[in-house]
Order: structure tokens, then sequence, then C-alpha cells
């Protein structure tokens, strides 16, 4: 059971025995990804475990069931681990799930967990031969006595199966704790990233990897900045971005050097001066980092904001929108119960018009960048029945109060959406609540306030 | 609570008595909430690496908060070496969590130091705290922070706790060991939030605010996922060492 997974429009699963509140930890969703149609979207969570969701094709015999997301495939894709030399546990949690592009029937993924990233290659089976001359049908060598003719076997359809293999694994990479995995548009390879290094893979290559990025310092005691994400442009397969914790984009060309210290180009934003105080560097620190489809900008959340950058434009980002500004005020409490450490994803729509991204008390926010409007919604199951139409919210911070409104203080921080997606060509997003996945599709053009 | 820019008043630009009392007031609030945030990373940094492998982008922006302070508590002049003598709020307690900061076992890389390596001496730490004040080779604050691998000769003073860490390690019986590593695998909220008073309220933190927070969800461990035969192995590698 996997506790509150559901498909299609309708969130979470009544069968999960235990009460909302306490979901168990290894149920917890920790990454969220479509494939590249979007006909497949993937989840891992906290327990090793990745599962597939597929979209249903839109029948006229069943008209309610409009391409809704039912499970595909299940499987354990991380075990934990133990480090004998530091006596530490290595969780299976997956951090992040990666679809590569589709080249033949199969599809395949790459998931990673803190150490080791795994490229799975999922199949289906749909037909099985049958008539052999040798086997009986349950596989057993026939009596050769019995055999009198020849026969040609034949293909006959069966019920689906979904077969997962582990293709390759990819292990002793990493140092530190893997944060981010990027295919290359190249399709042969990709690169994972942990705290201090990034490390370029060839897709089919295990025992090798060559190490672009590294900025350990020579005395581990002058360490003050780590690699929070990183990502592969879409388009030029030489051009990755990689955000660190100090609020920093760093633009890297794999043709300039072989090792790539020197960045192309440094993307950072001067601090604002009537802002600062001891929180500035942590609210500053770069969560995720995402290139749009065109290739053009890119969108970066920090604690606070998510923002738009030009590529042509290292010093400032030419968008910013507040997420949830109110809790500006309340920084040295968040930093107190640790929330100030939550990292926050953030996705763009398929046209690169709006840009979504996740937050407190299960809600999530969306920003249009041509109209400027922007909108809170919210992931739960009181407030969304199957086809209902999601009502806005507002967190109200004192003056006028509407009757909906919910109050900062009556946030609950524990309910937080880190990982969000967004269908690569159409309004559906997929929205992870803890142990619960929402599916969202958009049938008209929603208003945003 | 924080406010933005926490900028102190100049208590010289009150003109009367009474507002330069404000003023003076002010002033020494800021610095109580600044130690109290300085204490509270502190002890944040020393829960870090008493569990599973601390998160390093964590550990790295608490330990920049704590330096930031640190840095403007020296400009300030604030920022002084304490004899044990002083009394109030324990200070030496205080300094020697920081030593924590500086000698604390990241166990990034590298194998652990030998048990024992470090003698317990108070005065090592309130020594080598000494010359971040002094004129001579101002030493930074936070030497040896994230790797244990790189062997100093001022080493000598080890928190006594990390050495209760080791000697417990090494004098439990194999028996007791189960329920070390089940503390380890606890999720490390359970500390946080039983530090900050989310889980059964009413400890009252350094900040106000936030009333609203409900509590973490502890929820049951998601079992020792060592099994028997991996806590086995384990237990013999220590027993040797």
């Amino acid at each position: 059971e996997h506790g509150g997974r559901g498909g299609g429009g309708e969130a979470g699963s009544d069968s999960h025995p235990f009460p909302s509140c306490c979901p168990l930890p290894a149920d917890i969703i920790s990454t969220v990804e479509f494939n590249h149609t979007g006909e497949l979207l993937a989840t891992g969570d906290k327990g090793g475990r990745v599962v597939i969701f597929q979209r249903e094709p839109e029948s006229k015999n069943a008209p309610h069931s409009q391409g809704e997301y039912d499970v595909y495939s299940t499987f354990q894709s991380h075990e934990p681990e133990f480090d004998y030399l530091k006596s530490l546990e290595i969780e299976e949690k997956i951090n992040k799930i990666k679809w590569l592009p589709q080249q033949n029937a199969a599809h395949s993924l790459l998931s990673t967990n803190d150490k080791t990233i795994k490229l799975w290659k999922i199949t289906e089976r749909d037909k099985r031969p049958e008539g052999y001359n040798l086997k009986d049908e349950e596989g057993k060598l026939k009596d050769l006595s019995t055999v009198t003719s020849l026969q040609v076997p034949v293909l006959k359809p069966m019920d689906l199966m979904v077969e997962v293999s582990p293709r390759r694994i990819f292990a002793n990479g990493h140092t530190y704790h893997i944060n981010s995995i990027s295919v290359n548009s190249d399709c042969e390879t990709y690169m994972s990233a942990d705290d201090l290094r990034i490390n370029l893979w060839h897709l089919a290559i295990t025992d090798r990897s060559f190490n672009i990025v590294d900025i350990k310092p020579a005395n581990m005691e002058d360490l003050t900045e780590v690699i929070t994400a990183s990502e592969f442009h879409p388009h030029h397969c030489n051009l990755f971005v990689y955000s660190s914790s100090k609020g920093s984009l760093r633009l890297c060309d794999m043709r300039a050097a072989a090792l790539c210290d020197k960045h192309s180009k440094l993307f950072e934003e001067p601090e604002d001066p009537s802002n600062r105080s001891f929180f500035s560097e942590i609210i500053s620190s770069v969560s995720d980092v995402k290139f749009s489809h065109s290739g053009r900008y890119m969108l970066t959340r920090d604690y606070l904001t998510v923002k738009v950058w030009d590529l042509n434009m290292e010093a400032r980002p030419i968008e910013t929108y507040q997420v949830h500004d109110y809790l500006r005020s309340k920084l040295c409490s968040l930093y107190e119960n640790d929330c100030i450490f939550d990292k926050f994803e953030c996705a763009w729509n398929g046209s690169d018009s709006v840009i979504m991204t996740g937050a407190y008390n299960n809600f999530f926010r969306m920003f249009d960048r041509n109209t400027k409007r922007d909108v809170t919604l919210e992931a739960s199951r009181e407030s969304s029945k199957p086809r209902a139409v999601l009502k806005p919210r507002r967190v109200c911070v004192g003056g006028k109060r509407r009757r909906d409104d919910i109050s900062v203080d009556s946030l609950d921080f524990t309910k937080k959406i880190l990982h969000t997606a967004w269908h690569p060509a159409e309004n559906i997003i997929a929205i992870a609540a803890t142990n619960n996945l929402y599916i969202f599709q958009d049938k008209v053009n929603s208003e945003m306030h | 609570m924080f406010t933005r820019g926490l900028k102190r008043k100049c208590v010289g630009h009150e003109e009367d008595m009474e507002g330069a009392l404000a003023g003076l007031k002010t002033v020494s609030s800021y610095s109580l909430q600044r130690q109290s945030l300085l204490d509270m990373s502190l002890v944040k940094l020393q829960l870090c690496h008493m569990l599973v492998e601390p998160n390093l982008c964590r550990s790295v922006l608490i330990a920049n908060t704590v330096r930031q302070i640190q840095e403007e508590m020296t400009q300030d002049g604030t920022w002084r070496s304490v004899t044990p003598q002083e009394a109030g709020r324990a200070p030496l307690d205080r300094l020697v969590s920081t030593e924590i900061l500086c000698r604390s076992a990241w166990e990034q890389e590298g194998a652990r130091p030998a048990p024992g390596l470090g003698d317990g001496h108070v005065q090592g730490p309130v020594s080598d705290l000494c010359p971040v004040t002094s004129a001579q080779a101002p030493r930074h604050p936070q030497s040896g922070i994230w790797e244990l691998d790189s062997p100093r000769e001022d080493r000598g003073g080890f928190h006594k706790s990390l050495d209760q860490i080791f000697e417990t390690l090494e004098t439990k019986n194999p028996g007791c060991m189960e329920e070390l590593f089940s503390d380890v695998d606890s999720p490390y909220y359970d500390l946080d939030t039983v530090l900050t008073g989310m889980v059964g309220g009413a400890r009252p933190g350094p900040c106000e605010g936030l009333e609203g927070l409900a509590p973490a969800t502890p929820g049951p461990s998601s079992s020792c996922k060592s099994d028997l035969g991996e806590l086995d192995h384990v237990v013999e590698i220590l027993v040797e060492t």
C-alpha cells in the first residue's frame, strides 16, 4: 500500500490505515517528475520506492475518465545501506528522478538516493509465445516421443505486464549527498551533483565518471558555500548551471575546460541592505533551479521568492515573485524549528508563461508572467473533491480579513509542498503533499487573482 | 524577534534621560536576542553530528550564521573570553559549546578519530578561544569544523560529551548497541522539536510568534533499518578498534 497515492483527479486513497496527521515516514513523497510526453508521471518516496502513473487515453466510451492517471508500475529502487567506515546509514530516500528521452518502445529513468544513481528500464509485455515444440504450457520439457509434428510458436495476447529492471548502477561517485541529476540533451551523458562536486557520466559506463565541478576547499575549515542544485541546458549540451547556498548561479561551459570551476557567467543579485539580517544568507540560498523550455531563462527558488533570470543578464533577475513574504517577520522562529532550511522546488509550464512553487499549509502558488497575476491554491482532501474547481486561498496578514482567509499564525508548517511538477505541454500539475499525490487538470483556463 | 535590518539604536541620539535609558534597553535586548540566536545555532550544530550524517548545506548555513554573529560581537567588543569563575548563565558551557563547533566530528570524510583523543580538559577550549580577541594571530573561530582527519596539536580540548559518545560506543556491551542505534535511527525532528518545545508545548523559546505551529509529525520511525546481522558486524568492528 502506498498510503494515499491516488490516480486521476482524486486526491489520495482512503485505504491508508493511518490518520492523515501521522503519515508513515516511508510513504513521504520525495520527488515528482513527468516524462517528456507527459504520458508518464514518476514519484519517488522516502522508502526508496518508485511509483509510475500512466495517463489513460481519452476514450469516448468513458467520457469521465478524461486522461486520468492510474498506477502503471511500482518498484523498489533503492534499499537502505550501511556505510561501515563512517558507521552511518545511507538513506534509501529517492532524491530525484529524471526520465530519459524515449528512444524505443521501452521507457528509461534515472533514480538516485544520496549516493547511488540507477538506470531503470521499463518495458511492457502484452504478448506471449505459445505452442512451443519442446516445452509444454508450463515450461516443462515434453517427452520427445510424444512430439510428432512441428509447429511454429504463435504470439498470443496476454494481460499487460510492466517489467522493470535495473540496467545500470552508478555507484561510488559521490562522497557527499547527491542533490540533483540532469540528463544532457545529447542523450548520452548526464550529470550528478552533490554538495561539493558535480560529476559527468556516460549512460552506458558505470565504472567511471568525470568530475566537472569541485568546490571543496583545500582546507575544509574554509567551507562556506555548497552546491544546492544543478541542471543541463535543454538545448546546448555543453552548458549547465548550478546554484549555491549563497544565492548565486553559475553557468558553465564544458568546452572551456575539463574542470569547470571557472564559471562562464555568474548570476547574483546584490543584497538589499535595508533587508539585511542574520538570516539574509539562509533565505537567499537557492533550493532549486530550472531552465525554461525555451532555454532562454532560468527559474530559481529561494526561501521567500521565485526569480526569473535572463541568461543574457547576470546582474539581477528580470522578475521576482513573492511566495510568502509574510514569513519575513517570522524568520527567527522558522530558524528555530528548522523550517527555514526547507527546500522548495519550482516549475515552469509548457509555454514558460506560468511558474509554480509550493509553500506551507499545503498551499502552492502560481504566477502568470504575462498578466502578473498570482493565485494560491490548496492541495488537501477536504478542499478538493474530484472534478471540483479549486478555490483560491488567501493568507491574511492583518488588515481587512475576508471570510475564508487564513491567518499567518494558523498556518501548518508541517504541511509543506516541496515537490511539484508541470506536464510538459498541457495544464496538468502534480503536487506532492507529504504522502499524498494530487494531480490537477485544467479544462478551462482558470482565472488568476 | 529579530526585525528587519537588526540595526541597533544609537544611544547617543536619544535626547532626554528616559530616551537614553530606552536606548540602552534596546541595545541590551538586541544583545540578548543575538546571544540567544548564537546559543540556538551552536546547539543545532551540536545536535547535528550526533545523529545520521549531517546535512552539509544546513550545517554550513548555520555555521555561517554563527560566524556572522561572532564577527559582529568581535566588532562590538562583546566577544571576549570568559574565566571559569564568572557566574550567570554558565558561560563556560557556552564556550565549551563553541569548542564543539571548532572540534566537532563532522565525519564528512575519513574515519573517526581514535576514541579517547580528548583529555576533556576544560582549560583547552577556553584558551583556544582567547586568540579570537587577542591582537596576535587571529584564529578563525570555526577551525576544524568540517573534518577531523587533519590532526592538530591543540586538539586536547575535546568536548566531554563527544568523549562520552566514544566511550559509550567502546564500553557498552553488544546488547546495548541496538539502543544506541535506535537513537541514531530516530528522525532528527524528534530532538529538534523537543528542543524548540514544539512537542508538548510550553517551553518558551528565544523567539516568540508562530503560535499556530502544529507539532512535527515524528510518527513511528520506519523501523531500525539495520538488520541484526549488520549490527553484529558493526559491533565487531568497534570492539576490535
